[in-house]
């Protein structure tokens, strides 16, 4: 479902060019769960961003279900976000002054979705943070939150669910549940999963591991 | 969802949210305080006006409806009343004294046979030439009693109190308000009664005839003149305030949401990320905006109340009305400024890069 082929990506930081990705090539299936490894500044984010249309590429192919998004105006990556892709970041990154319903409910007013449908109840209980809708961020542990930010990337169903360093600001315990979680939402969902990690024993979790270095997978 | 987000975003903000609808309220208020100054005041002159049972006004050449600097000769009188149909005229001087205030020079038997005389709330009719008399608003307004001496440029002895309501608020001998204001045998108005309705048509046309160049009214075409576009400088003055009710809103929305957007450029980079457009951002600044600015009016308008009830407690020779008609006005007023405020960081906001707002804490 994800076709890239030598992708390229520079950022213009005053005179300044920075070259973030330098002709990635990379193939992934619907169903599959991805994790990308490798040092920081490798083009990890960049990748990833590009993927969610939060940026646009410089050059190269890049498509998403058939989809180009070299060609893409603003107006279309908006869209591929708010129906294609859902992300889940390292910071959680809710909105504090929601409550975690909200911030799950949100992000279908954005899309465009009235009520939520019967499969996503399934989810929430799968995620097992029912109990604690009601509250906001600040009073949630740090894995709560994360659950609830998967909650609301997948609420509109998504093909593709982009996870940069889920796990980065969790212990381990917590790691675990949302790696399981994670899994488990590929297997019985059949949710397509990237996932940026550092943490060999995360990387594990996925079917198959790519390596960045220097804006390249090798 | 976007007015429970617009909610929690004033409500994470308390004191930014009261300040910003406060001030909307003050430009709000000022706009309101001023029309209903200009109202309250020139009905309440139309009204005093009135009191004084006149049929026909006469003013001198070049006078303004409410203004008295123009004068004429006393000796027009007598050539009034001796024309046919004229039951009674009389001449009085009005002399400034400071603020919005006129001692006005009366024959009091004259004047008390034209408006019915006065009421006395305290003391009597003049005894000396100094003698003063005041309404009952002008006595509080100054806090004075019967008996008082008031300086007024020149000393004056309070001898009687009356119900407000008869053309003007302090009055003495039109002889005694000559000599001392150095305006001997002149006057401001002649007040004339008609010894029937039915003939108030043919004394005017006769005046008119007989003073060409002076202003001759009928009573109720004196009144319906008193409007705020007929004063001069005061439509003008009303469109200075309305600019600057517009600036004041223009830059309290401006800056309240300009700060509102910095604070929460990582919260604009989350809705980006998930899919918000500029269209969405701009959709909850601009509801924000309209709610702040019915806030703002809705404070100004109960603020324009406090300000009346102010007034009448401490000046209260100054006449407000609450003027409903303009409330929408001022509503529309507030709206456009604010929106206008919301413009630049509204664009900022929706412009915002996804990536680096995320990046941002
Ligand atoms: N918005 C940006 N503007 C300029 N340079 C950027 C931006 N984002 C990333 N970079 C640069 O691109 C390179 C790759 O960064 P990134 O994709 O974040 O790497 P990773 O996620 O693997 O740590 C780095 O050199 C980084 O400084
Ligand atoms: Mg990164």
């Amino acid at each position: 479902m994800i076709e890239i082929r030598d992708l390229k990506k520079t950022y213009h930081v005053g005179d300044v060019d920075v070259h973030a990705l330098r002709g990635v090539n990379l193939s992934v299936e619907r169903g599959e769960f991805l994790c990308v490894a490798g040092p920081s500044g490798s083009g990890k984010s960049t990748l990833f961003h590009i993927l969610g249309g939060l940026t646009p590429p410089t050059s190269g192919e890049i498509r998403i279900e058939g989809r180009d998004l070299l060609k893409m105006t603003d107006a279309e990556r908006t869209n591929l976000r708010k129906t294609t892709v859902g992300f889940v970041f390292q910071k959680y990154n809710l909105l504090p002054t929601l409550t975690a319903q909200e911030n799950i409910d949100i992000a279908r007013d954005i899309a465009g979705r009235r009520q939520a449908d019967p499969h996503f109840s399934e989810v929430l209980s799968l995620l097992g943070i029912a109990g604690r809708l009601r509250h906001k961020p600040r009073a949630l542990s740090g894995g709560e939150q994360q659950r609830v930010a998967i909650a609301r990337a997948i609420v509109n169903r998504p093909a593709l669910l982009l996870a940069d360093e889920p796990t980065g600001n969790l212990d381990s315990e917590n790691s675990r549940i949302v790696l399981d979680l994670l899994r488990r939402l590929n297997h019985e969902f059949h949710q397509t999963i990237l996932m940026i990690t550092h943490d060999p024993e995360a990387a594990a979790y996925g079917d198959r591991i790519v390596r960045m270095k220097d804006g390249r997978i090798y | 969802m976007i007015n429970r987000l617009v909610l929690e975003n004033f409500k994470h903000r308390p004191v930014r949210t009261l300040l910003t609808a406060l001030a909307i309220g003050i430009q709000v208020t000022l706009i309101l305080t001023l029309v209903g100054l200009s109202f309250g005041m020139l009905n309440d002159i139309a009204k005093r006006t009135e009191g004084t049972g006149a049929d026909l006004v006469v003013l001198p050449p070049d006078a303004s409806i409410i203004g008295f600097s123009q004068t004429m000769a006393e000796g027009i009188v007598s050539k009034v009343r001796e024309l046919p149909h004229v039951a009674l005229a009389t001449g009085i001087l009005m002399q400034p004294i400071g603020g919005i205030n006129y001692i006005t020079g009366i024959h009091l038997n004259e004047f008390t046979q034209m408006s019915g005389g006065f009421e006395y709330l305290a003391g009597g009719p003049f005894q000396q030439p100094d003698d003063m008399i005041v309404d009952e608003v002008y006595a509080r307004g100054a806090k004075i009693h019967v008996g008082d001496t008031v300086n007024l440029g020149k000393p004056w002895h309070v001898c009687g109190i009356v119900v407000p309501g008869k053309l003007s608020r302090t009055f003495a001998e039109l002889k005694t308000v000559q000599e001392r204001y150095s305006a001997t045998g002149q006057i401001s108005r002649i007040y004339v009664k008609a010894d029937n309705p039915a003939n108030i048509p043919a004394i005017q046309s006769e005046l008119q005839q007989k003073l060409p160049t002076y202003g001759v009214y009928r009573m109720e075409e004196l009144v319906s003149l008193m409007s705020v576009n007929n004063v001069p400088m005061l439509r003008q003055f009303t469109d200075v305030i309305i600019g600057v009710g517009l600036v004041i809103g223009f830059l309290v929305v401006f800056l309240s949401l300009y700060t509102a957007v910095l604070e929460r450029t990582r919260e604009i980079g989350i809705l980006k990320a998930l899919g918000a457009g500029p269209g969405y951002i701009l959709d909850i600044l601009m509801r924000e905006t309209i709610l702040l600015s019915v806030f703002g009016t809705i404070t100004g308008i109960l603020m324009s109340y406090g300000v009346r009830a102010l007034l009448s407690a401490f000046v209260p020779s100054f006449t407000m009305e609450i003027v409903y008609s303009w409330w929408p006005f001022a509503a529309i007023l507030a709206a456009i400024g604010s929106l206008i405020g919301a413009i630049y960081p509204g664009l900022k906001a929706a412009r915002q890069d996804a990536i680096e707002a995320l990046s941002y804490d």
